[in-house]
């Protein structure tokens, strides 16, 4: 296989295009417009396969909702205030038992924001978003390789547990270009999941309902929807460690943070620091076990986001009062820079007196 | 249709409407290939009723629910049946986008001019001078502005093939409005592109009347508003004798 030169947004578009997906549904905005114009270019190329710009994110994401319904690889993709707006669908597709796949690059908030990179979105993305009490999974990626890989991981997740899933990246990561390597050719023949709607052929008819009048069904959904949570929660949560073996301070950052506190630990290391760093690729299911793993070895976390502390109180219920937790972010689409965040890192090793621990 | 029972009011068009739909439905043997997406509001429960597949979606979505089903297996018959609070108050985005894009859909789009599952509150469609609960003195076009006739304004958009409005409120009409939906899948079949039956339809439950009254008032009051007939139609086929 190749390296090809490819933006993050793109690298999604044909990966979900080598994952299968049969339709896209999507409706501007910044800065995840390269998808849309990827697929809207090659999307259609394939047989059976749709692109549609929608009228509003509304409509993308119940366009999704039909494709899903009909048993299709499917997925739309936005950015944050137009992932607001598809939390009706979401939680629809989450009622109703149903595949999807939903990208959002997202930006500063609230309200229109910027349309700089954000992590602000992490509690919608992990906490629901839309009504209801159901759950997606979210990955996040923090390179344009991971981009790719993620996108078909996310795919292939979705229909194992017919469950909408998320990709919360954010514009760095979707706008900046790296080279990247697709593992996957594009299947000859579209997948096809059951059951879906697309006319009874001789079988007794089908109903996918999301309206219950009684009580007692509904509860009947949500426990199974949430031991099917729990399955999700033992076999999908993923993260990764670099250079926390000996680390006496550890910094927990996800996506485009982790990708600059990286740049930060490394430096620390020259600095004769010993630091690591922790990154979850499931937002949710959050890796709590990987960060009480560490308690083992080490008292000080440092959480860096590009939030005013989201992830960090995942982290805080981790680790249930044990460790010293300190936190460092910069909202408002704000990106600091690994030198940044090495300060913060170098003030705090001193600071907490690891230099003189043994 | 299946062997149950509806759970309308006596009086509601909806049973005459389904009843229509499911005879042509199986006339024209599309049981196989047909899939229903019901509306929200009195209508929500038609998945009860339609022996076809059925999907429900939320308020007002319908078209682009439609719309993603329809483009990934253009095989089936996807048909959307919807009132007027789901098609042109809070889905008006969805259905005029579905409609300009000749998505080749079928729509059975039932205006009684009244919110009925919340208990009477005013629609789009509601009349001037009609009494809901949200317009106790009658609804007031300074105020609430005038009644949409949504299918003229479709009639406006290129995609839209087909285009009628009818009544179920006595036997001529049922007959011409089974006609109509007959009409308005064929479209489909033969993927010429958007088309939609709107059929007005009594609520004596809301308009607080009684069934004959309702019907009654139909043809007094609604037809000047929404007068009947085809407002459109680019199929191509000439309209049958009555």
């Amino acid at each position: 296989m190749t390296k090809v030169l490819m933006d993050g947004n793109s690298a999604i578009g044909e990966a979900a295009i080598r994952a299968g997906c049969a339709s896209y549904f999507g409706y501007p905005i910044t800065p995840q417009n390269e998808l849309t114009e990827y697929m809207a270019t090659n999307l259609p190329k394939r047989k059976g396969c749709t692109f549609i710009q929608a009228e509003s994110e509304l409509s993308a994401i119940n366009m999704v909702y039909g494709a899903s319904l009909a048993g299709v690889r499917t997925m739309t993709s936005s950015s944050s205030p137009g992932i607001s707006l598809k939390q009706e669908g979401i939680s629809y597709l989450a009622a109703c038992e149903l595949p999807a796949v939903i990208v959002n690059m997202s930006r500063g908030g609230p309200g229109l924001g910027s349309i700089a990179p954000s992590q602000s979105d992490y509690f919608q993305a992990t906490r629901g978003g839309g009504h209801g009490d159901y759950r997606t999974i979210v990955l996040a990626p923090s390179s344009v390789q991971e981009l790719a890989d993620l996108t078909h991981r996310a795919f292939d997740l979705a229909d194992k547990y017919k469950i909408p899933v998320i990709i919360l990246g954010d514009g760095m990561v979707g706008q900046m270009k790296e080279p990247v390597e697709f593992k996957h050719e594009a299947p000859v023949e579209l997948p096809i999941r059951s059951p879906a709607l697309r006319g009874a052929q001789g079988r007794p008819s089908r109903i996918i309902k999301v309206l219950t009048s009684k009580p007692v069904e509904l509860e009947e959904l949500n426990w199974s929807l949430f031991r099917r949570y729990q399955l999700i929660k033992k076999n999908e949560t993923t993260s990764e460690t670099f250079l926390t073996e000996d680390a006496k301070l550890v910094v927990v950052a996800f996506g485009s943070s982790a990708r600059i506190a990286k740049g930060a630990v490394k430096r620390a290391r020259e600095s004769g620091l010993k630091v690591g760093l922790l990154r979850p690729i499931t937002l949710w299911p959050f890796p709590s076990e990987a960060v009480q793993a560490l308690i083992h070895q080490t008292n000080h976390f440092l959480v860096f986001e590009m939030n005013m502390g989201q992830m960090l109180e995942d982290v805080q219920l981790a680790l249930a009062g044990k460790g010293e937790i300190s936190f460092y972010g910069r909202p408002g689409g704000v990106i600091p820079t690994p030198d940044e965040v090495f300060r913060v890192i170098n003030r705090l090793y001193y600071q907490k007196g690891l230099r003189a621990e043994k | 249709m299946k062997p149950v029972q509806f759970h309308y009011c006596a009086g509601c068009g909806h049973s005459i409407a389904h009843r229509l739909v499911g005879e042509v439905i199986d006339e024209m043997n599309l049981r196989d290939i047909a899939v229903g997406i019901p509306g929200v509001g009195c209508c929500v429960f038609a998945y009860n009723y339609f022996d076809v597949d059925m999907a429900e979606v939320a308020h007002g979505r319908g078209m682009a629910v439609a719309t993603g089903m329809k483009r990934v297996n253009p095989e089936a018959i996807v048909f959307t049946y919807q009132g007027d609070g789901d098609l042109c108050a809070i889905g008006i985005a969805e259905t005029i986008h579905a409609a300009n894009r000749g998505e080749n859909l079928t729509t059975i789009f039932i205006n009684n001019a009244i919110y009925g599952m919340t208990g009477g509150q005013m629609a789009p469609t509601t009349l001037l001078s009609q009494k809901t609960t949200t317009t106790p003195l009658g609804r007031n076009a300074a105020k609430e502005g005038s009644p949409i006739k949504m299918s003229e304004m479709l009639a406006l958009l290129d995609g839209t093939v087909y285009l009628e409005r009818t009544a179920v409120n006595s036997p001529a009409n049922i007959r011409k409005t089974k006609k109509a939906i007959r009409k308005a899948f064929q479209a489909q079949i033969d993927g010429l592109g958007f088309s939609m039956v709107e059929v007005l339809s009594p609520c004596p439950t809301n308009w607080k009347m009684e069934p004959l009254d309702s019907w009654k008032w139909i043809d007094k009051e609604m037809v000047k508003v929404f007068p009947l007939g085809v407002i459109k139609d680019t199929t191509g086929k000439k309209e049958d004798a009555d």
